[in-house]
């Protein structure tokens, strides 16, 4: 664990098996209080499983688990209280009525007040846009609404911690960007937010740290800006005489010069000094149509690191 | 009394969840149509049946109404009143699991104990509900057609209509009882599985297969352990006096029934992983 910063979620070599699989393989989280916390990874990653560990639903095979300095499973009780959370998608009594479902969840909560029910059910639907639709029985929602009505459900009391798995599943564009704007207004308010996402879009925006999740690992974690850093710049040089240019740029020594049709790409230090390269390739007469430092994006950085394709790793 | 108070409104809020269902009604409904059934077909055929013909007490129904609603639950017993006991009984955990909402329960915090125990009881409610509702169904479809009065008891003696209604109470309870050990018995399997109507199925067969081995008269030493055995002895409950032998060693045998399973679905649902 992570000494002098106060966690809102540490886990320690955290690790669920299913079968001969590991879902999760030793993973240690840190999620200082405060932040916007991106869990990011593929279909399949391990996210959920993970989420349920830390909420004590399923048993971790190995490693520990602190919420708000709560050692997990064993004091889950007084955790429970402080955390909402969306785990899996919503899941709700199609027969009963949005309302009704959320009256339902806080009765089943031991620590929570009978008196201010209704009015914090209320509260909680109209934060979420669903004040309009709250008699409807949940079987004539959408996922969109069935979305926010887990959002609703999550914030039924003043909270320290939101878990939230893959919020934005199932929303529209217009949903996503409303989503987003909630989280940001209750980040403003102090609490600390651990988001899931197979989709770095849907959460770059928002997050200030970011733990990147593949097969079960965790294959970076930490301030949003230090990932950003941590990617290699490039130079981009488009220019006549291509094969020269590359001799040229070895004589310089740069190595791992990679050529594309009509320009090179070449890793290069974060304080590479383009201009004195470039008054040395004027002065030997290329004709330089672009030059320029280039930083991957984070989606780069990203797909990088746990692979393109659509297929599910596992 | 704080926590006793919290608790009683998640007691009210399970059963509001189960009384919201359609389903819950629709099974109540066919439940008092047995009687409903029973009375018109004996009320349609003219036939007099000599005493002793059919089901106990059938002979009687025409002479005096009130005898309907004991020979609904006779009839009920077998199948038909199991049938849906293990229809709520296997949907307890099982249910919220297919739906997912057992993780938002869970998580709330509703605490394990506390939901199976809550979850146990609204079983226990139906069961209620559903004896009584064979019984009142069956005095008012049986007032309504046959003749009502006093009536005779199997000892011979009479007794006053109201001491009648109270007996008919009594014996609707008796069931209720009776239904504690199969409620128990699905409520362990349905923390065994998240698909609602598999645990409805293994309760119902365990039901057939206790009834089966309880008619074998090789096994005649394992018969008062089976769960179905006194579950058509309440006639005692119909002599002056009234004889409660067999409802105290019922009880006994039920209370068995859901201290085992009870602990058993304790000891499974307490450690289990929710992965639905
Ligand atoms: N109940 C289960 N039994 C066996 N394997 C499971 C179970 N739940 C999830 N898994 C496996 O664990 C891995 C991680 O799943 P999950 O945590 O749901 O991923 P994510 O939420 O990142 O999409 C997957 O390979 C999945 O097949
Ligand atoms: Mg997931």
């Amino acid at each position: 664990m992570i000494q002098g910063q106060e966690l809102a979620i540490s886990t320690s070599s955290l690790t669920k098996q299913f079968g001969s699989q590991k879902a999760v393989s030793g993973i240690s989280l840190s999620v200082p209080r405060g932040s916007v916390f991106g869990f990011l990874g593929p279909n399949g990653s391990g996210k959920t499983t993970t989420i349920r560990m830390l909420l004590g639903l399923a048993d971790a095979s190995e490693g520990e688990i602190e919420l708000l300095g709560h050692p997990i499973p064993k004091q889950l009780e007084q955790a429970l209280p402080k955390i909402g959370a969306l785990v899996e998608g919503p899941a709700f009594y199609p027969y009963m009525s949005g309302r009704n479902n959320l009256i339902r969840i806080d009765s089943a909560d031991r620590f929570s007040e009978a008196k201010t029910r209704k009015q914090r059910v209320d509260a909680a639907l109209e934060r979420v846009g669903l004040s309009n639709a709250s008699k409807k029985k949940v079987h004539a929602y959408s996922l969109g609404m069935k979305q926010r009505l887990g959002l609703a459900n999550a914030l039924l009391k003043p909270r320290e911690i939101l878990i939230l798995d893959e919020p934005t599943n199932g929303l529209d564009p217009q949903g996503t960007r409303e989503v987003r704007n909630l989280i940001r207004s209750l980040a403003a308010e102090g609490i600390t937010i651990f988001v899931s996402s197979h989709l770095l879009s849907e959460i770059e925006q928002l997050c200030s740290h970011l733990a990147v999740m593949t097969a079960g690992k965790i294959v970076a974690q930490g301030n949003i800006q230090e990932l950003r850093n941590e990617s290699q710049t490039r130079l981009v040089l488009k220019s006549d005489r291509i094969d020269e240019l590359v001799d040229v740029l070895k004589g310089q020594g740069l190595s791992k010069i990679s050529l594309k049709s009509d320009h090179v790409v070449v890793p290069v230090p974060t304080e590479f000094d383009v201009a004195t390269l470039n008054q040395l390739l004027v002065k030997k007469k290329f004709m330089i149509s672009e030059i320029r430092l280039e930083q991957p994006s984070l989606e780069e950085y990203f797909v990088n690191l746990t692979g393109e394709g659509f297929e599910v790793v596992r | 009394m704080f926590a006793k108070s919290l608790s009683m409104s998640l007691m009210l809020s399970e059963l509001r969840v189960m009384f919201t269902r359609r389903r819950t009604w629709a099974m109540l409904a066919a439940i008092a149509l047995i009687p409903i059934l029973l009375a018109l077909a004996v009320a349609l055929t003219a036939e007099e049946l000599a005493p002793g013909e059919g089901p106990p007490f059938l002979s009687q129904v025409t002479q005096n109404g009130l005898f309907t609603g004991f020979t609904a639950t006779l009839l009920a017993l077998p199948l038909f009143l199991p049938l849906t006991i293990a229809v709520v009984a296997g949907d307890t955990i099982a249910g919220e699991a297919s739906l997912g909402t057992l993780r938002y329960l869970l998580i709330a915090p509703v605490g394990r104990l506390r939901l199976l125990v809550v979850k146990y009881i609204g079983t226990v409610v139906f069961a209620l509900a559903a004896t009584f509702t064979l019984m009142i169904a069956g005095i008012i479809i049986g007032s309504i057609l046959f003749p009502i009065g006093p009536v005779t008891l199997l000892s011979g003696d009479q007794i006053s209509l109201a001491e009648s209604v109270w007996r008919m109470a009594v014996v609707a309870f008796y069931t209720t009882v009776s239904m504690t050990g199969i409620l128990a018995i699905g409520l362990f399997i349905s923390t065994l599985t998240t698909v609602p109507v598999g645990a409805m199925a293994a309760t119902v067969v365990l039901t057939g297969v206790s009834q089966i081995l309880d008619n074998l008269p090789q096994l005649s030493w394992l018969h008062e352990w089976l769960f179905t055995h006194y579950w058509l002895d309440f006639a005692d409950i119909l002599r002056q006096p009234i004889e409660l032998g067999s409802f105290a060693s019922n009880a006994l045998l039920q209370l068995g029934y859901v201290a085992v399973f009870g602990a058993l679905a304790y000891s499974r649902f307490s450690t289990k992983d929710i992965l639905s």
